[in-house]
Formats: C-alpha cells, structure tokens, sequence
C-alpha cells in the first residue's frame, strides 16, 4: 500500500446534492479512498473553470465537480449553466496540458451516498494510474518538442 | 484576519477514533495567523461551546474554525455560540471532519493527514471572511392563490379566515374543480357537492378573498414577500358586474349541442353557458368557438348571425367586444394548486412517453368510460340524472368491467408512478353501481390493492363483502366489441387462468397526471418539477408544501397524486406557512448573497442572463449632473439566492458571492 502513489484530489461539489450525498455516504460508514478533500460551494454554478486549474497549479493531482442532477438543481438553472462551461473547458485542458482524464465531472444527489463513494473510488484509481501531474511544461520545453516533430 | 481560533471536536469517538484530534489541533495551530487551537471531546455540548465563547473573548479572536461534524449539521449551532459570545456568526466556519472524514476512511494516519488538509483549506478560507448582517426585506402581507379546486378553496378559506387578504385565480369560469364533477366521496360516501358547494359559496362572499375566476397567471416577478403577478382576465363576452346569473341566455342560445367538459362529453352545453348550475361566479361564459356570431365573425362575414343572448339579456350584460384585460397584483406569498387531469388513453400521443392503450378501444367503443365519466353517470346532477345508462344506448349495464392501473404503474406504455386514488374511487363505484343497479354485477382487474387510509381498507371490503364485487387480479389484454356487448379478455393471476368476461360497459381507472401548462406555469415561479410534470417539493419529508423558491408553496395534486383528504390537509398546510409568513412585517434572510462591483463592472449584463431569478436588475449611474455615466447590474437582495452562478460567468469578475468570494475559494485552493 505504501509504495503506491498516492494523489491529491479536489472536489468542487455544490452544497445541496453532493455535499448532503457526500455526507450520508459518512452517515452509511461507507468507507472509500482518503484522497479526495472536498471544496464546499453554493452550486456547480458559482465553480469557476479557474479553481480548476488552480488547483493544479497548486499541486493537485485530479479534480472532481460534481452537483445535483440535470433537473434537481437547487437554484433550478445553475447545474445547466455549469454543464455548458464544462463542456466547453473539457476542450480547453488539453491545451492548457492537463489530461481530461485527470478531471471527473459527475452528478451525485443528495440520497446517492453510495455514488459518491464510486465516483470517488473510481477517481482516485483513475488518477492513480495516470500518476502524479506534471506542472505545465515550460515553453521553452514545448517548443523543442513541436520542433522535434517539425 | 489574524486572530483565529481552531476548535476540533471528538464527537466522542466518532472522530476521534480514526482521526488523531489532538495532532490536528496542534498542526492547524501552527498555522499563521491561527492564535488559539484546541480539542474537546463534545464541542456541541455546553460545556463546548463555554469553551468557544471564552476563548473568542479571553483571546479576542476575529475567527473560529470549527472542525466537526458536517456543517449541516451544527453550523447554525457554533455560529450562535460565536454571535453570543460578540463574534459576527459568518466568521465562524466549520470543517467535516466526520461525515467526510472519520466515518469513511479506516487508516488513522491518512485520515488524520486529510483532517489536517480539510481544517487548512477552512483556515485559508476564513481569513477572507467577512462580517456579514441578516438581510431584512418587507413583506406584503397578502397572498395569491392560484387554482380554484377543493385545494385552493380550502387554502384560500383558511388565509383569510386568517384575517390576510387573498387573490384566487381560477382559469375556468367557475371554481370548484374535478371534486365538484364527483357524484360521491370515498369512504364515507357523502355527496361531493353537498359539501363543496357550500365552500364555494363562502369562497364568493368572503370579505378578503378577492375571486378572478376565467383567469390565468401571466407572469410573476419578484422574491417572497414582494410578488408582482401579472394576471390575464380571460374575455367572458359577458360583462361580470352587470350579469345577475338568471341563465335567459342559456335557455335561448340556439346552439345546445356542444358536448359539455363538465359532463365529460356525455352530456351537452348551449355556447353561452356556465358549466354547471351551482357555479361560483354564476356568471356565464361565451365559447367563442362554438358560437355562431364569433365563427361568422371569424369567417369574415358582415351580417350579425346571431346574438339571441344580447337579446334576450334584461341588464346588458352580454359584450361580444371584450377583449381579454389584465390585472397586475402584488402579493407576498403564492400558493399553486392547479391540481391534475386524468390521463387520455385516447390523446396519448401528446407525450411521447405514454404509448397509449389502443387495445382498450377507448374513444372507438362508446361504452368504454373513463373513472370521471362514470362519476358523471353516478351523479344526481349529471346528465341521465343519475341513473348509471349506457352512453351507446341508454341501457342500464348489467355487467360493468372496472380496469385499475391504466397508465399508472406501466413503465412500458404509461407511467411508473401510482395514482393512488383509483384502488378506492373503483371501490366506490362499484357500491354507487350495486346501490343503483341491483341485479347488476361488477367486476375489478386490479394489480395490487392500495388503500392505506383512515377508514380505507374497510371500504374496499364493503366493495367486495357487500356490494358482491368481484376482484380479480390480473391485467386485461384486449377489449373489443361483440354486438351489444364488450368482450374483455383478461388473465385471472391467482387462479392462473384466462377470463374473457362479456361486459355492457367498461370503466378504466386512468392515471392521475399534472394539468396542462403545469411547465410554464412553474418556469414563471421558478419551481422546478419532477419527469412527469409534477411539481417539487423542498423535501419530502420535512418540508412537503414549500418549494425551493421562497413564498412558493404547494397543496394538492399539482405535487403527485392526491385525494381530497390529502388535498385539503396540504392546502391548510400552506396557509398556515404563508399566515407564519405574514405574522412578521419584516422577513430575515441569510446575507449569502451576490453583491456587483460598481467600479469594474462593464454591464455587459452576462450575470442577467444566466440569474436562474431574474435578480440582476439594471441600473443607470450618473454623475453629479445627471449625465449617464453608465449602466451597469445591480442584485436584488431579495431576490438573489445566493448561487454564484453570476459570479462564475462574469468576465470581468465584478460580481462577488458573499461566503463564497473568489478571495475565500481561492484561498482554499492555495491550500492544497
């Protein structure tokens, strides 16, 4: 266990849905990796796709957004607005040198205890496996690689 | 912030089992600008919170982490233990350590390593804070109620028997709703008129309830406390402070074969005419549809070709020229209860989810009824007078076939939901049936029976002990006509055989499904509702008549299938939220709200768009001369729910959610 890599994974999870899931998941005692520290908001809405990259600038090594489901949203429309901006970032993180499959989007409502579990579980083997994130490369080291395959 | 304070609770073992309290405070005490970090095997206890109150004053704190339980939990608890003890309770912010720590890792040493993390991102956090002051927001203390059925009856009755002014909008042209289409009522079988129509009446001379009736909701503006609801008074053609109701008109109208929606198509209307006579108002309506003038008019042609009711009309009262007017009314509380229709076998393709029952012949053999049809036959006031008859032929049935759960509980055609009332309103009509027809025999495919109720369950075996019903469980396959008769085809589960019965008539118990228009209404009030249209509640259990959107409350079955016992306990349910609602003349609210920088704020007005309130308003600055300087967005504090969607989508990063800064945020992240 210990020669595994163990990495660091943020939550940004929306107070209604998931954190109150995240919270029965605790009241179950469902037991699930210590990786993921979670990052309480209002709703997916108010998640900046910057407190994302932020916090892999700051050493994260996976993200996890997720909030209530498509229709359940606390504040009716927020959940919507934030699926919009993801799928359009889910474009950008590539180009900004972060691997998609370094960030878990998921819907978890507050009686899916049991999902949150998964969805941390599955993230944190996810991450797991790609290993620790690298810091963007350097332009200089970019610009090297582009001239190699020129 | 400089002075702050950790506090790490043990929840007796609960945390402190998997997760080393004591080298949790001590590392978060290390932290810069953390000057007292302690911890304490019960910090919700008294003696807990004794210590949180000495240490804010003894060391002055400007800030308090407390790392606990989940703050749903008790954060209400430590942020008056900090306001009791002088400290602003919004500096006082807790970490979960035990719902999302202790009770979900095993390994000591990597949850104590995450406490750790967890209390630094709220420590981080923290030193953002700032102090914050309840919001106080007037309210108008009268309230709307929309839907005139026995739900809004009884909410509108129980207002202002509360001594509130209310507003009942009824979008047909009489209140009373499907109760007053009932013959009788389960269990008790008492006479649904009987005792509706005296409510009406009470509704109609009540001082403070002011009747809109042919109306309909335009739209809603506005926040709890301060609606302003926009209201279409649909045109009657009949002027309402002139009519007196003494039906000249109707008994002139030469059109009198229009199939009633009263009667549910088996009985006919005149095209002015009310719907039925105990109508509150007793005032008619014109169907511009049927009417001979409006479909001359509508065709262009010059000549008048009717108007027998202007006629006829002794006070003038019959206006071919209204036009629909509108009202606009402002009102603090809004109570919804449109109540629901029954599922259309015969319209199913209006949802694409419901797949409809072709196989039932409904809509193609005449004697094949819905529940609501038969109530029509059943009742003293309905169109054979009550004598159960054959809509075909008007032969009295000597074998009635009831089918329960049609659309309800069918995944494949129709819809997974129960509608809960057809167990007992079938049992009910098989009594209404053996009370009137003898010699008549009635038979019931069911699938379960449900009849959880006071009272109910006993009903249900009167329907099969004394009125000799028979039940069978099983579902019917096929109806089709044999001659004179319908042949039921039908599998008996318990004995495990097929039935083929030859029936007079067949009764389907359809589903219960929200009214039409259910989505639009709820998109003006920011409700959200479920897949089937019905309306959501804030939480099933412990808030079932209010809504996520504050001042918006819920009776009846515009939230699921409900019957009248249910109906009226929730609508006396709402009133006495919107009475609690109005004991105050000022309302407090969480200041956690969205605030727009004046400086950098460009009104490019994005954050107005995305408001899933509408409580980003537009605001024009000026300088000293009254010259536009510019216009920029402005929250309603009353309106703002404080999600932050504005805040994430502002590209000039001018608007800020109090509690949850890009400051406070960011300040957690850099914790990592």
């Amino acid at each position: 266990m210990s020669d595994l890599f163990e990495p660091n994974i943020v939550a940004f999870v929306c107070n209604w849905c998931t954190y109150t899931g995240a919270d029965l998941a605790g009241t179950s005692r469902l037991t699930m990796a210590p990786n993921v520290r979670i990052i309480r908001l209002p709703c997916t809405g108010r998640i900046d796709t910057l407190f994302i990259l932020k916090a892999f600038e700051r050493g994260a090594d996976g993200v996890i957004v997720s909030g209530c489901h498509p229709a359940d949203c606390h504040y009716t429309a927020g959940n919507y607005h934030a699926r919009r901006r993801f799928a359009v970032f889910r474009e950008l993180m590539e180009f900004a040198g972060i691997d998609p499959q370094r960030v878990t989007f998921s819907w978890v409502s507050a009686s899916e205890g049991g999902k949150w579990a998964e969805v941390v579980n599955n993230a944190t083997e996810q991450v797991r496996r790609l290993g620790p994130f690298q810091k963007y490369p350097s332009p200089a080291a970019h610009a090297g690689e582009i001239a190699c395959k020129s | 912030m400089s002075r702050i304070g950790v506090f790490i609770c043990h929840c007796g073992e609960n945390i402190g089992r998997t997760v080393d309290c004591a080298r949790v405070a001590q590392s978060l005490g290390d932290l810069p600008g953390v000057v007292h970090s302690v911890d304490y095997k019960y910090m919700c206890s008294d003696p807990g919170q004794v210590l949180i109150k000495q240490a804010i004053q003894e060391k002055n704190l400007d800030g308090i982490v407390v790392g606990a339980c989940s703050p749903h939990m008790h954060e209400k608890t430590f942020r008056k233990a900090a306001a009791s003890a002088g400290l602003n309770p919004f500096l006082c912010e807790m970490a979960n350590l035990r719902e999302h720590c202790s009770w979900i890792h095993e390994d000591r040493e990597l949850a104590t390593e995450k406490a750790i993390a967890l209390g630094r991102f709220i420590v981080e956090k923290i030193k953002y804070n700032r102090p914050l002051s309840t919001i106080y927001i007037p309210v108008e203390r009268r309230a709307l109620v929309i839907g005139g059925g026995i739900a809004g009856i009884q909410a509108a009755l129980d207002i202002a028997d509360g001594g509130r002014d209310v507003i009942l909008v009824e979008k047909e042209s009489s209140i009373g709703g499907h109760m007053s289409q009932l013959s009788e009522t389960f269990p008790t079988l008492d006479c649904s008129q009987c005792i509706l129509t005296p409510r009406m009446v009470e509704v109609a001379q009540h001082p403070r309830i002011k009747l809109l009736a042919y109306s309909e909701v335009e739209s809603v503006d506005g926040y709890i406390g301060n609606f302003q609801v926009k209201i279409r008074r649909k045109a009657r053609s009949v002027d309402e402070t002139k009519c007196n109701g003494c039906g000249e008109c109707q008994k002139n109208c030469p059109n009198k074969k229009i199939p009633s929606e009263f009667d549910q198509g088996l009985g006919t209307r005149t095209a002015i005419y009310v719907p039925f006579p105990q109508a509150v108002p007793n005032i008619p309506v014109i169907d511009r549809a049927s009417c001979a003038l409006f479909r001359g008019r509508a065709k262009g042609v010059k000549k008048v070709v009717c108007g027998k009711c202007a006629e006829v009309c002794g006070r003038n009262a019959v206006d071919f020229d209204q036009q629909d007017s509108f009202v606009t009314e402002k009102v603090g509380a809004i109570v919804v209860a449109t109540g629901y229709q029954l599922y259309s076998i015969g319209k199913s393709q209006e949802l694409d989810i419901l797949r409809g029952y072709g196989e039932y012949g409904y809509g193609t053999i005449p004697d094949v009824i819905d529940g609501l049809q038969f109530e029509r036959l059943a009742s003293a006031s309905g169109p054979t007078g009550g004598k159960i008859l054959r809509p075909s032929d008007g032969k009295e049935p000597k074998k009635i076939v009831f089918l329960q759960c049609i659309g309800s509980r069918d995944p494949a055609k129709g819809i997974e939901y129960c509608s809960k009332i057809c167990c007992m309103y079938v049992a009910k009509h098989t009594m209404l049936y053996h009370h009137k027809v003898h010699d008549g025999k009635a038979v019931v495919f069911y699938m379960d029976i449900r009849a959880g109720g006071k009272g109910y369950d006993e009903f249900v075996r009167r329907a099969i002990e004394e009125s000799h019903a028979l039940y069978l469980r099983g579902r019917v396959s096929r109806l089709s006509r044999d001659g004179d008769v319908i042949r039921v085809q039908g599998f008996d589960t318990l004995s495990g055989e097929p039935v083929v019965i030859n029936a007079d008539m067949v009764v389907l118990a359809t589903a219960m499904r929200p009214q039409p228009g259910i989505a639009a209404l709820a998109q003006k009030l920011s409700v959200s509702y479920d897949q089937h249209g019905f309306l959501n509640e804030a939480h099933p259990k412990l808030r079932p008549v209010e809504t996520n959107t504050a001042g918006v409350f819920l009776a009846g079955a515009c939230q699921s299938p409900r019957d009248i016992p249910d109906s009226v306990a929730m609508a006396s349910a709402t009133a006495s939220k919107v009475l609690g609602l109005f004991s105050k003349e000022l309302l407090e609210r969480e200041p956690l709200i969205a605030r727009v920088d004046r400086m950098t704020c460009t009104g490019c007005f994005h954050c107005e768009r995305v408001c899933p309130y509408g409580a980003v308003e537009r605001k024009t600055l000026t300088d000293s001369k009254g010259r536009i300087i510019k216009v920029i967005a402005e929250v309603n504090q009353g309106v703002c729910q404080g999600c932050g969607t504005c805040q994430a989508t502002c590209p000039s990063k001018s608007v800020e959610l109090d509690g949850f800064t890009d400051e406070q945020i960011y300040a957690a992240v850099n914790a990592i």
